[in-house]
């Protein structure tokens, strides 16, 4: 298993028969849907944590409220429910459990690891760099006069480094994943109902995790749980319920109507001249749109993306196996691997440009090649698994019922 | 807190500091569309119309200010009133600033009344924002900080511009500087307050290799130059904002 939520734990039993697989829609069958724009949604989390440049123009945050956040999530919640609840079938709670929690060990390593990559560049900036014009901005590697406490904060997750905001999301929904889904199993709209209600509560009374050395949590794990178990609920049945829904016409003429004023009031942001288009009632009930307790009105774009997505790119559309879309794909089924080199090769962006004073031509180069590598590193990780596969003792019929599907 | 006259010294800056491509028109020249604005000046108008003095006052942080002893002249604000003063003969023009290091734009704002206190201050320029991102404040906060302090500036009778962080390219992934410049100008379009953008027009003169903000730099030399050039991309705004022709002075 290789997506994000899920790196490790493989059916390790005969193929689930089926009648097990019911909530499942495509048992057995790796939904490529979702790593593609898992995997988009990687590429374009690289890109905008490059300086900006003409690839970031690309990237769907310019276009409307929601961005590549918001579908990572989603699908990893949909993905960690899909195959953690197939494993509580077959192994229990207890079993199921202890390998999220596995998960979430790995994914701390992770931001460990990261962070260790963090400190070593700044640490080289603060050292090598000096310029009057700066003093003041200097000023912000004053923590590590303080190895001390920054360490054990960033130990905590209290420390937030930019650009490394999303594993420790990740870490907390992973964690309360087995609870969630221990509930969601048995009642999946009284759960979807108490994460929403969670979520009102948090807008209500503010809840946020505190963070180091000041502020909160860049994404609020109370709010934006809400996400990730709507994906989680889909995933278990929730999708299949709503497709009547999905497949109506009023349904998607409210998410393209909406997309549409979305990108209207992105593009009032860029279009200086247009602003005068927007009434000014409208303004002061929309701004700000909250990315840190995930706005309703992002929320709302997403589902509106989603649904237009759904809609236009069926399950068996065959561009899916078009080995144009296979470096995305890849990308997409190992997700913790690759947001981990995408962070790693932002970093190592930065360095080359700030190193060699690089311009527009370089800028756009080091993109690319962030792409190529990371696609690289996906394709290599997913033969490497099929090597195992094969030499290992498991049979094969194990490993199609694996969701990899895509080592064949 | 700390309050600095620098009208006196301007003078003698601009001779001192003057620098020798500063005539040259390609140099650090800034790319119209970065300086056109919808919002307008008017306090600022009604004053060039009535020929009265033009007091501008800087609120702002550290990065409004250059060290070393001849730091104050040659930084921005200073350069911004030699600036005026060329552009605008005739015309009695101070420009004093007011800075408040590691302070956060909630910090300022709530001082803000007490600062426009006994001033008569026709415009106010507030540099803020990068204390923020260096402590990551909330964005919202952030948002709320701004919109409080324009509505102090502006029941205290003054024009403002507002001017976001600096264009600091080796420190982009330890300081995320967009999410704060994209507040301050939805927060500027909001209150139909002119934006300063510091931030694109240092990038551009860094992108058209007028300067190296890559480098290691020991000496002020850089920085001066580079606030010399802001201070007359300020000058600029201003007038253009305010609907000034310079042109009726030299009629009267």
């Amino acid at each position: 298993m290789t997506t994000l939520t899920a790196a490790t734990p493989e059916p390790k039993t005969a193929p689930p028969d089926a009648g097990k697989l019911i909530l499942a829609p495509v048992a057995g069958e790796r939904e490529l849907r979702l790593d593609l724009f898992r995997g988009l949604a990687l590429w374009l989390i690289f890109i905008d944590h490059l300086p900006p440049n003409i690839l970031t123009w690309l990237t769907i945050r310019n276009y409307g409220f929601s961005d590549a956040t918001e579908i990572f999530i989603f699908i990893s919640g949909y993905t960690a429910a899909f195959v953690y609840s197939r494993a509580m079938d077959e192994r229990g709670f207890i079993i199921s459990s202890a390998r999220i929690f596995k998960r979430v060990w790995q994914i701390y390593v992770a931001h460990v690891f990261l962070f260790m990559i963090y400190l070593a560049e700044i640490s080289y900036i603060a050292t090598s760099f000096e310029n009057p014009l700066y003093s003041e901005e200097m000023g912000i590697l004053d923590f590590l006069k303080h190895p001390d406490v920054t360490i054990i904060q960033a130990l905590l997750l209290k420390f937030k480094p930019v650009n490394m905001d999303v594993l420790p999301l990740y870490i907390v929904l992973m964690l309360f994943l087995p609870f969630a889904l221990w509930l969601m199993r048995r009642l999946p709209d009284v759960t979807l109902a108490l994460s929403v209600l969670l979520y009102a509560l948090t807008w209500q009374f503010n809840l946020a995790l505190p963070a180091y050395p000041h502020g909160v949590w860049v994404f609020n794990p109370f709010a934006w749980q809400l996400l990730f178990l709507f994906g989680a609920w889909c995933a278990l049945g929730g999708a299949r319920r709503m497709a009547p829904i999905l497949a109506s016409r009023v349904t998607l003429a409210l998410a393209v109507v909406y997309l549409l004023f979305a990108f209207y009031v992105t593009l009032t942001w860029h279009v200086l001249q247009l602003h005068g288009y927007l009434p000014g009632w409208l303004e002061s009930w929309m701004y700000p749109i909250n990315k840190t307790d995930l706005d309703v009105l992002r929320f709302a774009h997403f589902l509106a993306l989603a649904a237009v997505t759904v809609r236009f790119l069926p399950k068996d559309w065959p561009g899916l196996t078009s080995p144009w879309l296979r470096p995305l794909i890849l990308c997409g089924q190992h997700s913790l691997e690759i947001f981990c080199i995408g962070v790693f090769l932002a970093f190592a962006g930065h360095f080359i440009l700030a190193e060699t004073s690089g311009g527009a031509g370089l800028h756009f180069v080091i993109s690319m090649t962030g792409l190529v590598i990371m696609s690289c590193a996906a394709w290599l990780l997913s033969w490497y698994k099929a090597e195992v596969s094969k030499s290992g003792k498991r049979p094969v019929v194990a490993v199609s019922a694996d969701l990899v599907g895509s080592s064949s | 807190m700390r309050i600095v006259r620098i009208a006196g010294v301007a003078v003698l800056a601009s001779l001192a500091f003057a620098p020798a491509k500063a005539d040259d028109a390609h140099f650090c020249s800034v790319p119209a569309y970065l300086l056109s604005t919808e919002a307008t000046l008017p306090k600022v108008s009604e004053a060039f119309k009535a020929r009265a003095p033009i007091r501008v006052l800087v609120i702002g942080s550290r990065s409004s200010v250059l060290n070393g002893p001849a730091g104050v002249a040659s930084s921005y604000p200073a350069r911004f009133e030699a600036a005026l003063r060329s552009k605008l003969p005739g015309i009695e023009i101070s420009v004093t600033t007011d800075l408040h290091p590691k302070e956060t734009a909630a910090d300022v704002a709530g001082k803000i009344e007490k600062i426009m206190q006994d001033r008569k201050t026709t415009l106010v320029v507030w540099q803020t924002g990068t204390v923020d991102a260096m402590r990551a404040i909330d964005t919202d906060d952030f948002r709320v900080a701004l919109d409080s302090g324009l509505a102090a500036l502006q029941k205290a009778g003054a024009d403002v511009v507002l001017m976001n962080l600096q264009y600091n390219p080796r420190m982009e992934t330890v300081l995320a500087a967009t999410n704060y410049n994209d507040t301050l100008r939805v927060v500027a379009q909001e209150h139909d307050v002119p934006l300063f953008d510091r931030f694109s027009i240092m990038r551009a003169w860094s992108e058209a290799g007028d300067f190296d903000l890559f480098a290691q730099a020991h000496s002020i030399g850089v920085a001066a130059r580079v606030h010399d050039c802001l201070g007359r991309a300020l000058s600029k705004l201003v007038i253009e904002a305010a609907h000034i022709n310079p042109v009726e002075l030299e009629v009267r």
